[in-house]
C-alpha cells in the first residue's frame, strides 16, 4: 500500500496534439521530460514525489497514436495510446491474437483498463516497493539492493536474471507481445532517429541498465507495436497467477504461441513475466519442445528446463514451482 | 494555474485548479462535489470511480487536463432531483451499502455497465465491480441490487 506523502510538486504541462509536436517538445525538455499516458504509474510516482520532472508532455490529445489498424503484410498495427481495454475487446485482436487480448483483459481491473494504454502497461516502471517507496536503492542511483538482504520481503521478487537488482517487470502484455514475436517502434531525437525493436529486446534488464526496465531513454516515444501476420495452425496459451482474482499484479505469467506441422510442434516461443526484470523468452524450453508432440510429457521437460537457471530469494522459491507448471501448461494445454 | 472547462453531470463547469491536480481534488476541492470518495489516492480501491464520456475510471489518476471537454458524471448525477435512481433506491432497499464509503463509486461503475448492458449477467455485474473494493457487504447485496436496478430500468 502506498503512503501518500504530499501533493504533488508542480509542473509544467505540455499537450501537444500531433506527434512531431510531442517529439519536439520531449526533444527540448529530454533529461527533464516525462510522458504522460494514461498516468496510472506517472501519477503514482508523482503524489510520493519520489520523481518530479519539470515537464510532462501528456499524450492524450494525440489521436495518431490512439487506434488499431491493419499493418504491413497482414499484420496488425496498435497506437501506443491504445486503452487496453480497446485492446482486449477490439474484435481482429480476439481473432487473431487472442493471448493478446486475454493478457490486455487481465491486467488490473476495469476503470485501469479504460484508462491505461497498450505504451503505459509496457513502459511501466518495476512495483518493488522498497523502490517505490523511494529507498535509495541501487536502481534508484544507491549501492544496496533493500529486497536481497535476509531480512527482505521478497516474496514477489525475482528469480531469474537479477543483476544487484531483483525487481521484477510487472507488465502482463510484455510476455503476450514477446510470444507473438511483436515488434516495438520507437521515435527519438525529434523524430530523426526511428528504431524497431524485437519485443523481446525492447526489455532490458538490470545488467544492461539498471535504471531502466525498457530501451526507452528520457526523450524517447514509443509509437506503435506492429503484430505480425497469424500464421496458420497456430496454437496459444496465456494464463496469469495472482493473490486475487482482480487487481493484483502477475506473480507469474505465461504466454505462449505454438506453430504446428500436423500434430507435432514446428516452432514456438514461450515467455514468462513476473519472474525476472523482464519478460523471459524461455529459449531453453522452448528447445525441448520443437519437433514433438505438445503433450504431458513434452511440457513437463519444457517447464524442468525453463527453471534450470532459476535461484529463489528467501520468500519466493514458490515461483520456481510455479514457472515450471506454468510453461508445462502452456506447452500442453495450448489451442 | 489552468481554468478547466469540462461537463460535469450535464453542467458546464470552469475551474481554475493547478495543472497537476486529478480529476477527483478537482471535484472535491474545486468544485465542492464530495461525493466521489478519496480512499487510497492511488487507483488501490475504486471509491473515486466516476463516469467519463461513458466509460468508469479512477478519478484519483485522471490528471484534471485530460478530462478538459469531457462529460462526467458523478455520484451526484445519478438521481433526477428528489427521484432517486433505480441503482439508489435499489441500494437502499436491498442494504447494500453499509458504511457507505464504496458506495458512489460502485454506483458509478454499475451506471456505466447498464447504460452500454441493459441485461448484464451476474458474471457481467461481477465484472463490472470488479474494480470497486467493499469491506464492509460481501458484495452479495450489491450484486442483488444491481440486478435489481437492471430490471427496473428495462421495465
Ligand atoms: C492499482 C494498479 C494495479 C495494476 N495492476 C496491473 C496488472 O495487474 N497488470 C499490469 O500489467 N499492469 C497493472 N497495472 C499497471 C497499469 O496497467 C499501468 O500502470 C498502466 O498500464 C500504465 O499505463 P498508463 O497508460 O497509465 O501510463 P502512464 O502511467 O502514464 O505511463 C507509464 C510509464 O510509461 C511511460 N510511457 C507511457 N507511454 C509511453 C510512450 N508512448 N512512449 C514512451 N514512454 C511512455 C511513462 O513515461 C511512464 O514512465 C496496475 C496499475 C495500478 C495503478
Ligand atoms: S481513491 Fe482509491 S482508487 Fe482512487
Ligand atoms: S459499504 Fe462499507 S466499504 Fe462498502
Amino acid at each position: 500500500m502506498a503512503v501518500i506523502r504530499d501533493m504533488i510538486a508542480p509542473f509544467e504541462l505540455y499537450q501537444p496534439t500531433g506527434v512531431d509536436d510531442a517529439l519536439r517538445l520531449l526533444e527540448e525538455h529530454r533529461a527533464d521530460s516525462w510522458v504522460l499516458a494514461g498516468g496510472l504509474d506517472s501519477f503514482d510516482w508523482f503524489k510520493d514525489r519520489i520523481k518530479r520532472p519539470a515537464a510532462v508532455i501528456d499524450l492524450g490529445g494525440v489521436e495518431a497514436l490512439k487506434g488499431i489498424r491493419e499493418g504491413a503484410d497482414g499484420g496488425l498495427e496498435i497506437g501506443a495510446m491504445t486503452s487496453l481495454a480497446d485492446v482486449a475487446g477490439d474484435e481482429s485482436v480476439r481473432d487473431a491474437y487472442p493471448l493478446l487480448a486475454e493478457a490486455a483483459g487481465l491486467v488490473a481491473t476495469p476503470q485501469i483498463r479504460n484508462q491505461g494504454t497498450l505504451g503505459g502497461n509496457l513502459a511501466q516502471d518495476t512495483r518493488c516497493w522498497y523502490y517505490r517507496s523511494g529507498w535509495p536503492c541501487y536502481r534508484a542511483g544507491g549501492n544496496i539492493c533493500y529486497a536481497a538482504t535476509p531480512q527482505s520481503m521478497n516474496r514477489e521478487h525475482c528469480i531469474l536474471g537479477a543483476s544487484r537488482c531483483v525487481a521484477v517487470n510487472p507488465s502482463d502484455t510484455a510476455p503476450a507481445l514477446v510470444a507473438l514475436d511483436a515488434e516495438m517502434f520507437v521515435a527519438r531525437r525529434g523524430g530523426e532517429h526511428q528504431q524497431a525493436y524485437a519485443a523481446a529486446d525492447f526489455f532490458i534488464g538490470p545488467a544492461i541498465d539498471i535504471t531502466r526496465m525498457t530501451v526507452l531513454e528520457p526523450g524517447d516515444l514509443l509509437t506503435h507495436v506492429v503484430l505480425p501476420a497469424p500464421r496458420p495452425g497456430a496454437r496459444w496459451y496465456f494464463e496469469k497467477v495472482r493473490d486475487r482474482k482482480s487487481w493484483d499484479f502477475s506473480l507469474a505469467s505465461v504466454a505462449s504461441a505454438l506453430q504446428m506441422d500436423g500434430d507435432r510442434v514446428a516452432d514456438l516461443r514461450i515467455s514468462v513475466n513476473g519472474v525476472a526484470p523482464y519478460p523471459v523468452r524461455c529459449e531453453a524450453a522452448e528447445a525441448v519442445v520443437r519437433g514433438q508432440l505438445p503433450d504431458d510429457e513434452t511440457g513437463l521437460a519444457a517447464g524442468e528446463a525453463a527453471v534450470e537457471d532459476a535461484r529463489p530469494l528467501r520468500h519466493n522459491d514458490y515461483k520456481i514451482a510455479l514457472m515450471r507448471n506454468l510453461v508445462r501448461r502452456a506447452v500442453r494445454d495450448a489451442a | 494555474m489552468e481554468v478547466v472547462r469540462l461537463t460535469v453531470n450535464g453542467d458546464e463547469r470552469v475551474c481554475g485548479v493547478p495543472a497537476h491536480y486529478t480529476l477527483l481534488e478537482t471535484l472535491r476541492y474545486g468544485l465542492g462535489l464530495t461525493g466521489s470518495k478519496q480512499g487510497c489516492d492511488k487507483g488501490d480501491c475504486g471509491a473515486c470511480t466516476v463516469v467519463l464520456d461513458g466509460k468508469a475510471v479512477l478519478s484519483c489518476l485522471t490528471p484534471i487536463l485530460e478530462a478538459e471537454g469531457r462529460h462526467v458524471r458523478t455520484v451526484e448525477g445519478l438521481a433526477s432531483g428528489v427521484e432517486p435512481h433505480p441503482l439508489q433506491d435499489e441500494f437502499d432497499l436491498h442494504g447494500a451499502a453499509q458504511c457507505g464509503f464504496c458506495t458512489p463509486g460502485i454506483l458509478c461503475s454499475a451506471a456505466a455497465l447498464l447504460d452500454r448492458e441493459p441485461s448484464p449477467s451476474r458474471e457481467d455485474i461481477r465484472e463490472a465491480l470488479a474494480g470497486n473494493l467493499c469491506r464492509c457487504t460481501g458484495y452479495e447485496k450489491i450484486y442483488d441490487a444491481v440486478e435489481g436496478a437492471a430490471a427496473r430500468c428495462r421495465a
